[in-house]
């Protein structure tokens, strides 16, 4: 049965087992001959796009998943909002199956993807928002409280009678964000909102979304690829890599369970000799009097003791190492582990089929 | 049951609306269709005049041109330019999705669509097409009493064809269009379609012209009620039990094509 979320709040809002996504996808060697033999025959191969995903929403969580292009982000959230069928795996929000697109689902929750449009291209947002009026069945007196409180909010009032053809990027995207709250959906499903947008536009998005999130308490999933957004705005972060979940926590936990190293900054005293650095640890850059030193985080009292025992020093940092970088080498690591899992499942295959 | 008025209300206005945004392109469009017709009938009167008749398989002169006046007519009712074409696009781009997420019917919606598409396209062809029926008006002389011009009955029957055939134009294409979810690419489809619906539906000629068999296969197809069957009626070529057995099949097409894809 479909919840009502405000009667609850410790049961998850979304809710997902075992959830797996997988497309067939043409594989086409290069060059004409090969399009010839294609007319007849074709290969294809098994893209798994999401491979078997657990998760837990409760309500009023602001979630963000970070992943590399192609890490079943966008193919989760599609699923999540009935667009695509599973594979496999079940998942539920609010107590709806949105793969069953009922009508009552689809009047509680949104979907805005950065880089498609829902808008009507020729005319202005207006028309397009009274459309959504008609559509979501929102009475008269709220549509228009929603509507004057959201472009007030995202500063494009002025902007409504004009086609949306003829809008900004920054704009269009403050517009399809108000289309998509204006019958205020329970659950908000944020596909990279600010890609392609300036620094200021993503800037006023980030901060609208914070301030809308934090008044209303709805929950929001987000993708992104700008660490500021997912800063900004999520407390819990989920790294999605080759179709799995590889992390699940804080932003700030990312670093304690992907990197294993602290980046030192050593100031030596001028008449330092600065030898031998390299057996403390990796040196990342040298510019005396300053050496960037990257220690196991483990070795780091230790080294730190021998360094300053042997050497004069005037100055030290010590920093984990940029959550970028974190995180790029998370994505690596999902990815080669990956690479070992499907060769041992060949592998597997190719013992099956020799002779015995 | 008022929402959902209010609703359609409302897309049929927006879509009205975006209809008039380009006046040029509107205008432009909606004119060019009077040119075809100008040469069919030199074509037609190039092709009595060579066989030297007066009547060819039961149509005089003026009535094969009466026919395409007519066809022109009951095209402007059921073709439905780019609906299929639209329809493939959106799938392609994944603009589609906006009809999977929102509680909103994709065909109902795109059929409200083409009815703003139609009456936007009528009333400002209204008066052109009525200048060129009147300037036509010696083709139609003539007529059997069967006929539109002389009877009321089969005027009504005319008219019902007409709104009929815009209905199962429109699921006709929207079916193809609807082929996109499986394959990306339906333009070959797509003008396989055109130019068999060319040939059945008796816009290149009139359709009881066909020999047997083409006769009892085009019968049983539905195309024949894009363009031939409104024309043949007003022409009084299909009265009495025919006639009602014509508007039968047609509607039973309609309630088909309706309960597979509503």
């Amino acid at each position: 049965m479909p919840t009502d979320q405000k009667s609850n709040d410790s049961t998850p809002v979304v809710q997902i087992q075992g959830l797996t996504k997988s497309y067939r996808v043409y594989q086409k060697k290069e060059g004409l001959a090969a399009s010839l033999r294609g007319l007849f025959h074709r290969e294809y191969r098994e893209v798994k796009a999401v491979r078997g995903i657990d998760l837990a929403v409760k309500q009023g969580e602001f979630v963000a998943f970070l992943g590399p292009n192609g890490a079943g982000k966008t193919t989760t959230l599609k699923l999540l909002s009935g667009v695509i069928n599973p594979t496999s795996g079940e998942a539920k929000v609010m107590g709806y199956v949105p793969w069953k697109r009922e009508n009552a689902y689809r009047r509680r929750f949104a979907l805005v993807m950065g880089q498609k449009n829902q808008l009507w291209w020729d005319l202005p947002a207006q028309e397009s928002f009274r459309l959504h009026q008609q559509i979501y069945r929102i009475d008269n007196v709220s549509f228009e409280r929603t509507r004057d409180e959201l472009t007030e909010l995202l500063e494009i009032r002025e902007l409504l009678k004009q086609p949306v053809r003829e809008l900004s990027l920054g704009e269009r995207m403050k517009m399809e964000l108000t289309a998509a709250l204006l019958h205020s959906p329970d659950v908000l499903f944020l596909d990279e909102p600010t890609i392609g947008l300036d620094v200021v536009a993503q800037h006023n998005i980030q901060q609208f979304l914070k301030h809308y999130q934090a008044e209303r308490h709805i929950t929001i999933l987000l993708t992104s690829h700008y660490m500021k957004d997912v800063a900004a705005l999520c407390k819990r972060v989920v790294i999605i890599a080759q179709g799995r979940i590889e992390y699940d926590g804080s932003l700030s936990g990312i670093i304690d369970s992907f990197s294993g190293h602290k980046i030192v900054t050593l100031q030596f005293a001028e008449d330092d000799a600065m030898k031998e650095l390299e057996r403390f640890g990796q040196v990342l850059e040298t510019v005396p009097p300053r050496v960037k030193l990257r220690i196991p985080r483990a070795d780091v009292p230790r080294t730190l003791a021998a360094i300053l025992s042997q050497h004069v020093i005037e100055d030290v940092v010590v920093e984990d190492p940029p959550l970028e970088e974190v995180i790029a080498d998370a994505f690596a690591r999902a990815r080669s582990d990956q690479d070992e899992r499907d060769g041992a499942a060949e592998d597997q295959v190719a013992e099956a089929e020799l002779p015995s | 049951m008022y929402a959902r008025a209010a609703t359609w209300w409302t897309i049929l206005r927006i879509c009205l609306e975006e209809r008039l945004v380009y006046r040029g392109d509107f205008a432009l469009g909606t004119l060019m269709r009077f040119l075809p017709i100008v040469t069919q009938i030199f074509l037609w009167h190039a092709v009595f005049q060579a066989s030297g008749r007066t009547e060819l398989a039961g149509y005089a002169e003026p009535h094969v041109v009466a026919y395409y006046l007519l066809t022109m007519l009951s095209r402007a009712f059921s073709s439905m330019p780019g609906l299929a074409s639209g329809i493939t696009q959106q799938i392609r781009e994944g603009e589609v999705k906006k009809f999977l997420i929102q509680p909103v019917d994709m065909l109902g919606f795109l059929l409200l669509g083409r009815i703003a598409h139609k009456v936007a396209y009528y009333s400002v062809a209204f008066l052109p097409f009525a200048l060129v029926f009147f300037l036509c008006r010696g083709y139609f002389a003539d007529l059997p009493p069967e006929a539109a011009t002389h009877s009321i009955t089969t005027f009504a029957a005319f008219l019902a064809t007409l709104v009929m055939g815009f209905v199962l134009g429109y699921f006709l294409e929207a079916s193809l269009g609807l082929v996109g979810f499986w394959w990306l690419e339906v333009r070959s489809l797509l003008f396989v379609y055109m130019l068999l619906s060319f040939f059945l539906s008796g816009h290149m000629f009139p359709l009881d012209m066909l020999p047997e068999p083409w006769r009892s296969i085009v019968n049983v197809l539905p195309l024949q009620y894009l363009a031939y069957f409104p024309a043949a009626v007003f022409l009084g070529k299909i009265t009495g039990p025919e006639l009602l057995q014509g508007l039968c099949v047609e509607f039973s097409w309609m309630l088909f094509l309706l309960s597979r894809l509503a």
